[in-house]
């Protein structure tokens, strides 16, 4: 097809000024959209007011969309399971013979446990449960990892504070609306969190890399390195994450340290838990010297 | 003097058809709410897809400044850094009226051939003012480009069945 003959639109005195002041207001948006650019690296409380705004908008939507999804995606497993409940009963019974044994042990543990705490005084670490919400939806198309929470500041939510899920660590809480949240996910690439390898402390920085897994970083390379398998939990360095919350699971070395996945399974539609910002205990007051 | 239904300068359309384009690149952009946590930025930005369709199928669907405020909505619910689409979406519809200057023919190759490396380029230049340099996601945006580019006959086919429908109604 040819194009058409001429893009001017005749003699028209009026027609031609408006399409000058269309191009004008063309490049005018584009200047506009270079200096808002340039804002939002200073990131003004306007811009995270308008952007909960959205989320306001899409969090029910995305809410009311996936639990739609998710009847529809368990209709087959509720036929198969009305089919597979004798085998699964069998089976039920033989795992619970198996666990009782290891509950009992576990039983004396936590008694123990609970006894040494005491005998050192330890605060308990996790922050109290703000709200238990669910993940709605995710920044899909772009190149940042941001989830979007259906609660907000009516229900408590505030700025900063960590989100769990029942697997381990997910992210941290950045905007908050009133009934809605944006969370930056720990596989953000901007994403950092304070780490130790859970059984012998080793300090590390877990970080996001964008693409689905995390960093490891040893914060001394010198004192020892990271191995495939090895579990790393929140240190509670520098507060908002409590300590002993899983993150990551080491897979592979890399040249600084290590590729993990993290534990959490955040691409369910799952129950996720705000708790209060840690907030690590003062250190103990010196003694005056005499 | 009779104009072409879509040239500049021609009567508009009554309002509800007129709005219906821009309409489409919002549900584009809105697809991002859909409820799936992603590990990673696949999802083809589906907002742009429509507004690059829209732009070089039907050129009076939209007018030449449409893409600052459909970009302002895209970054809303994108998660990128505000002002991104803003910009680059303005950017992408001056290069095709730049491009347009000097085609001679029109195909829908041709077309696809423009859109093509307008994706690569708006959503690799999004992936720089969004993410530090040293993140790893780079396959992820090479793949991200390819399954775009490769949606746009889809995107061109939505466009016309709806602006067949629009001068219908």
């Amino acid at each position: 097809m040819a194009r058409p003959p001429d893009r001017r639109p005749g003699f028209s005195r009026r027609a031609q000024n408006n399409l000058f002041v269309g191009y004008v207001l063309a490049v005018a948006g584009a200047i506009v959209g270079a200096v808002l650019l340039v804002a939002s690296r200073f990131d003004p409380p306007a811009f995270r007011a308008i952007r909960s705004a959205a989320g306001e908008v899409t969090a029910p939507i995305s809410a009311a969309l996936g639990s739609a999804n998710g009847a529809l995606a368990a209709a087959p497993d509720e036929v198969s399971g009305y089919f597979g409940v004798h085998a699964e009963n069998a089976r039920l019974q033989a795992e619970l013979v198996a666990t009782r044994r290891l509950l009992t042990r576990a039983r004396a543990l936590d008694h123990e446990n609970a006894r040494l705490r005491r005998l050192l005084a330890l605060r308990d670490a996790a922050g109290d449960v703000v709200i238990a919400a669910r993940l709605v939806s995710s920044s899909a198309s772009s190149a940042r990892r941001f989830g979007l929470l259906d609660a907000g500041f009516v229900a408590g939510v505030r700025e900063g504070q960590p989100v769990e899920d029942p697997d381990g660590l997910v992210g941290r809480v950045v905007e908050v609306g009133p009934d809605s949240a944006r969370v930056l996910l720990l596989i953000d690439a901007e994403s950092l969190v304070p780490a130790a390898r859970a059984g012998d402390g080793f300090p590390a920085i877990v970080a996001g890399r964008g693409d689905g897994l995390v960093d490891v970083r040893p914060v001394n390379p010198a004192a020892g390195e990271v191995r495939p398998g090895d579990l790393f939990v929140t240190s509670g360095a520098g507060g908002i994450f409590a300590p002993g919350v899983p993150v990551a699971r080491v897979d592979a070395r890399a040249s600084d340290g290590g590729v993990g996945r993290p534990l959490a399974r955040a691409d369910t539609l799952d129950v996720a838990i705000v708790r209060h910002a840690y907030m690590p205990p003062p250190p103990p007051p010196r003694q005056p010297t005499p | 003097m009779t104009l072409p239904p879509g040239a500049l300068g021609a009567t508009p359309p009554p309002t509800p058809t007129r709005a219906l384009p821009p309409a489409t690149v919002i549900a584009g952009s809105l697809l991002t709410a859909w409820p799936m946590i992603a590990h990673a930025g696949l999802l083809p930005p589906c907002g742009l897809l429509m507004l690059l369709a829209w732009r070089l199928l039907a050129p009076g669907a939209l007018r030449p400044w449409a893409a600052a405020p459909l970009g302002l909505v895209d970054d809303l619910v994108s998660g990128q850094p505000l002002g991104s689409a803003v910009l680059l979406w303005s950017l992408a519809l001056l290069a095709i009226d730049a491009a347009e200057r000097r085609l001679v023919f029109r195909s829908f190759r041709q077309d696809w051939l423009i859109a093509a490396p307008l994706i690569a380029l708006v959503l690799g230049a999004g992936r720089l003012v969004a993410t530090p340099l040293g993140a790893r996601v780079d396959r992820v945006l090479g793949a991200q480009i390819v399954a775009t580019a490769l949606l746009f006959p889809a995107a061109a086919r939505t466009c016309a069945w709806i602006d067949r429908r629009r001068e219908a109604a």
